[in-house]
C-alpha cells in the first residue's frame, strides 16, 4: 500500500515536473489557444447553419470536420497525396516569412516589411533564373539555381537592412520605414518587370499579367523523386531546405554569441549598450537577417517552376509576407515552433479550401479561425502565469502540512 | 490647380481621421496597430447598412442623409470592434501588437466570409448615387476649392479634427488620457481610472477608424468593399509617427501624403499652371515613378526630422497596479 502511494508520488512528480517545464507550459498554452479558436469557428458555422434557411444544421457539422481534417478531407488516396505535397509546398515561403519575423521580434523589432523583401527576392530570383543560358545539364541548371536563391537572400537582405539603418542612424520607428518600403519595393518591381518589356513576361501562355514560370528556362528547384511520392503536386526540396534554416537560426539565436546580443538588445537595447554591445550594429544586421529569409523565402517559391508572379504588383503586397507575422506570433517567435506553426496555418488552409469546395461555407472560415488563434495566443502568458500561480499556490498551501509531517517522523 | 486640391482633399481626408484614432490610442498608452482591421471592419458594416436600407427603400432619395447615417454606423461597429483590443491589452495584459494584428486578420475574414454566404462573390458594391456635395458649379475660385464637388465627410472630418484636438489639450479628459499613456502609475497616484482612460482612447481610436474606412470605401474606393483598404491603416499608422503623435503634425503629414499619392492616378491629365501642357506627363516616367514619390518622401523628411520624434513614454507596456 505505501508502495503504491509512493509510486503514484514518483509518476505526479514526474508529471508536475514536465509541466513545471517552460518550453512545456508555452506549448500547452499555443494548444488551449488553437482549441480556443476552433471553438469560436465552430460556434459561428453553427450559428450561421441556424439562422438561415438554406444551410441546414448537420452541414455545419460536417463542415466543422472538413475543415479539422485539412489536406485529408477528400477521403481518397491520390487527392490526399496531392493536397499533402501542394501543402508542405506552401509552407517553405510561409516558415521563411514566420522566420524572418521571428528573428526581428528577437531584436525587438517588428518586421511588418517582410512584403516588401518577399518582392525583391521574388524578383532577384526570377530575373536571374530567365536571364541565364538555358542550362544543358543538371549540374550547370542546379548551379544556376543556387546562385538564383542566394543573390534574392542578398538582395532581401540589403532591403532589409534600410528599415534597420533608418532606426540605428536616424532612430526612425521601422514600423513605419518598413511600410514605406513595402510599397516602393511593390512599385520599383513592377517598374523593373515593365521596363524590360516583352523579356520575362509570360506571352508564350498569354498570361500577360505574369512573369514566365522558371521551368521555361530550365532552372528549378531539385524534387529529389518527392514529386513521385506526392503525384500531381510541384512538391520539391524547399521544405527541407528552410527546415534546415529554421534549425541553423536556433542555434543562432539560442547557441552564439551573436544570438545573445540579439537577443540581449531586444530585452533592453540601453543595458545591451552599457554592457558594451553594438546596439546599432546588432539592430541594423538583425533587419537584414530578417529581410534575407523573408526574400529566401520568395525565392524558393518561385524558383520552385511552375508558380506565377503577378509581375505589376504595384497596388497589393503579397499575403505570404504579412502572414509571415501569425505565423511567429503562434509559434512565440520560436525558430523551431516557426517549422509546425507553418504547417499547421497550411494544413488549417487546405481544409478551408475543401470547405468552399464542399460545403456552403467558403474558405474565409479557416482565415477566421486563424485570426482567433492569434487572438487568444495573445494571453498565452496569463494562461501561462494561470499554471504557475496554480503550481505556486499547492506549494504555499502544502509547505506548511509538509514541515508538519517532518516535525512528526522526527519525533 | 483646383483639381490637384480636390484630390489631394479626398485621398488626405480618410488618412487623417484613421491617423488621429491611431494617435488617440498611442496617447491612452495603447498601440493601435489594428487600425486597418478596424477600417475593414467599419467600411463592411457601413456598407451592409446601405445595402440593406437600399433594399428596403428607405432613404432612397437621400443620398446625403444616408451617407451620414452609414458613417456613424460605422463608427459604432469600428467602436465594437475596437473592444476586442482592449480587452485583450486592457484586461488581460497581452501583447498588444498581438491582439492588434489578430483584429487586422479577423476583419477581412469576418468581412469576406459573411459577403461570400450571402451575395456569392467576394465583394459589395455599394448603389453609386452617394456621392457628392455639389453646392454650386459657378463660385469663385476659392470657394470652389472647398464647396465644388467636395464630399461632406470632408466637413465632418475637419470638424472632428478640431473637436478631437480641443478635447485631447484643452478639457481635463485629454489631459488625463494623455498623462496615461505618459506615466500611468504617477496618474493614478493622482486618482485617475487608468484603465477607464485607457478604454476611452481605445473606444475612440475605434469609433474614428471604423468611419475613417467608411469613408474610405465610399470616396476613394469608388464604393467597393471587398474586404481591404489598400493598406491605408497602416499608411494612417505611418503618418501619425509622422505627425510625432500631435495633431497638427498629423494634419501636415496626411495632406502632404495626400497631395503627393493623388499624382500617382492623375498624373497623365494633371496640368498644374492651366496651360495646357501636361508637364508631368510630358517627362515621360512610368506611372511607377509618381507611386514611389510619396513613401521616399516620407522617408527622407523623417530622416531629417526623427531626432525631435517623442512616441509617448508608457505605450505597448500593459497597465499594472503593482509595477514600480
Amino acid at each position: 500500500m505505501n508502495n503504491l502511494t509512493s509510486k503514484k508520488n514518483t509518476l505526479g512528480s514526474f508529471f508536475s515536473k514536465i509541466f513545471a517545464m517552460d518550453s512545456i507550459k508555452s506549448i500547452i498554452a499555443s494548444l488551449v489557444c488553437i482549441l480556443g479558436g476552433f471553438l469560436v469557428g465552430a460556434v459561428i458555422l453553427i450559428l450561421l447553419a441556424a439562422f438561415t434557411n438554406d444551410i441546414p444544421l448537420y452541414e455545419a457539422f460536417s463542415g466543422l470536420s472538413i475543415l479539422l481534417s485539412g489536406p485529408f478531407a477528400s477521403g481518397n488516396l491520390k487527392d490526399i497525396l496531392f493536397n499533402l505535397g501542394d501543402m508542405l509546398l506552401e509552407s517553405a515561403p510561409l516558415m521563411m516569412t514566420g522566420l524572418s519575423v521571428a528573428i526581428a521580434f528577437k531584436t525587438g523589432l517588428f518586421n511588418i516589411g517582410a512584403p516588401g523583401q518577399y518582392l525583391m527576392g521574388a524578383m532577384t530570383a526570377l530575373l536571374i533564373a530567365l536571364s541565364v543560358p538555358k542550362p544543358d545539364n543538371a549540374a550547370l541548371a542546379f548551379v544556376y539555381w543556387l546562385i538564383a536563391f542566394l543573390a534574392a537572400i542578398v538582395a532581401g537582405m540589403l532591403w532589409g537592412a534600410i528599415p534597420g539603418l533608418f532606426k540605428a542612424i536616424f532612430n526612425v520607428n521601422e514600423v513605419i520605414v518598413c511600410i514605406m518600403t513595402n510599397w516602393i519595393a511593390a512599385n520599383v518591381v513592377s517598374w523593373v518587370f515593365k521596363a524590360s518589356g516583352d523579356k520575362f513576361i509570360n506571352f508564350t501562355e498569354t498570361k500577360v499579367n505574369f512573369i514566365r514560370p522558371t521551368y521555361t528556362n530550365g532552372v528549378a528547384t531539385p524534387k529529389l523523386g518527392l514529386d513521385k511520392l506526392f503525384p500531381g503536386s510541384n512538391i520539391d526540396i524547399s521544405i527541407f531546405i528552410v527546415i534546415i534554416i529554421a534549425i541553423g537560426m536556433y542555434i543562432l539565436i539560442n547557441k552564439t554569441t551573436f544570438g545573445y546580443e540579439l537577443k540581449a538588445c531586444g530585452f533592453n537595447k540601453n543595458a545591451a549598450k552599457y554592457a558594451g554591445m553594438n546596439e546599432k550594429r546588432n539592430i541594423i544586421i538583425s533587419m537584414a537577417i530578417a529581410g534575407g529569409l523573408a526574400a529566401g523565402g520568395a525565392a524558393l517559391w518561385y524558383l520552385n517552376g511552375k508558380n506565377d508572379f503577378l509581375w505589376n504588383t504595384y497596388s497589393m503586397l503579397p499575403s505570404e509576407g504579412f502572414n509571415g507575422i501569425p505565423t511567429a506570433l503562434l509559434a512565440s517567435n520560436n525558430p523551431i515552433g516557426v517549422i509546425f506553426s507553418s504547417i499547421f496555418l497550411r494544413y488549417i488552409d487546405k481544409g478551408g479550401f475543401n470547405l468552399a469546395g464542399y460545403t456552403a461555407f467558403n474558405e474565409y472560415v479557416s482565415d477566421l479561425i486563424i485570426a482567433m488563434i492569434i487572438y487568444f495566443s495573445g494571453f498565452s502568458k496569463f494562461i501561462r502565469d494561470l499554471l504557475s500561480r496554480k503550481k505556486a499556490e499547492e506549494k504555499r498551501l502544502k509547505a506548511p502540512i509538509e514541515a508538519a509531517k517532518e516535525k512528526g517522523e522526527n519525533k | 490647380m483646383v483639381f490637384l486640391i480636390q484630390k489631394t482633399l479626398i485621398y488626405a481626408i480618410p488618412l487623417l481621421i484613421v491617423a488621429l484614432a491611431g494617435m488617440f490610442a498611442e496617447r491612452s498608452g495603447i498601440i493601435n496597430i489594428a487600425l486597418d482591421g478596424i477600417m475593414i471592419f467599419g467600411s463592411f458594416i457601413g456598407a451592409l447598412f446601405v445595402y440593406l436600407m437600399q433594399m428596403n427603400n428607405v432613404f432612397a432619395d437621400q443620398p446625403q442623409t444616408m451617407f451620414i447615417l452609414s458613417m456613424l454606423v460605422a463608427a459604432v461597429a469600428g467602436a465594437l470592434f475596437s473592444l476586442l483590443l482592449s480587452f485583450s491589452a486592457i484586461k488581460l495584459k497581452a501583447d498588444q501588437t498581438i491582439g492588434g494584428t489578430a483584429l487586422n486578420l479577423l476583419a477581412p475574414a469576418i468581412a469576406l466570409f459573411i459577403i461570400k454566404v450571402f451575395f456569392m462573390q467576394d465583394k459589395l458594391v455599394m448603389p453609386k448615387d452617394i456621392g457628392f456635395v455639389i453646392l454650386n458649379n459657378d463660385l469663385p475660385l476659392f470657394a470652389k476649392i472647398f464647396f465644388d464637388k467636395a464630399y461632406v465627410s470632408t466637413f465632418i472630418v475637419i470638424a472632428l479634427f478640431v473637436i478631437l484636438s480641443i478635447l485631447l489639450y484643452k478639457t481635463k479628459y485629454g489631459l488625463r488620457l494623455r498623462s496615461c499613456g505618459e506615466h500611468p502609475q504617477a496618474a493614478d497616484s493622482v486618482g485617475i481610472n487608468v484603465y477607464k482612460m485607457r478604454y476611452l482612447g481605445t473606444t475612440i481610436s475605434g469609433a474614428l477608424a471604423g468611419m475613417g474606412g467608411y469613408i474610405y470605401i465610399a470616396t476613394v474606393a469608388g464604393g467597393t468593399c471587398d474586404g481591404a483598404v489598400a493598406g491605408m491603416g497602416f499608411l494612417a499608422l505611418a503618418i501619425m509617427i509622422f505627425g510625432n503623435w500631435k495633431p497638427l503634425g498629423i494634419a501636415l503629414g496626411s495632406l502632404l501624403f495626400g497631395l503627393l499619392k493623388c499624382i500617382g492616378p492623375t498624373y497623365t491629365f494633371l496640368d498644374l499652371n492651366g496651360d495646357g501642357v501636361f508637364l508631368l506627363k510630358d517627362l515621360g516616367m512610368p506611372m511607377y515613378f509618381y507611386n514611389l514619390i510619396p513613401y521616399v518622401a516620407v522617408l527622407v523628411v523623417l530622416a531629417f526630422s526623427s531626432k525631435k520624434s517623442r512616441a509617448p513614454k508608457a505605450e505597448g507596456i500593459p497597465y499594472d497596479k503593482g509595477a514600480r
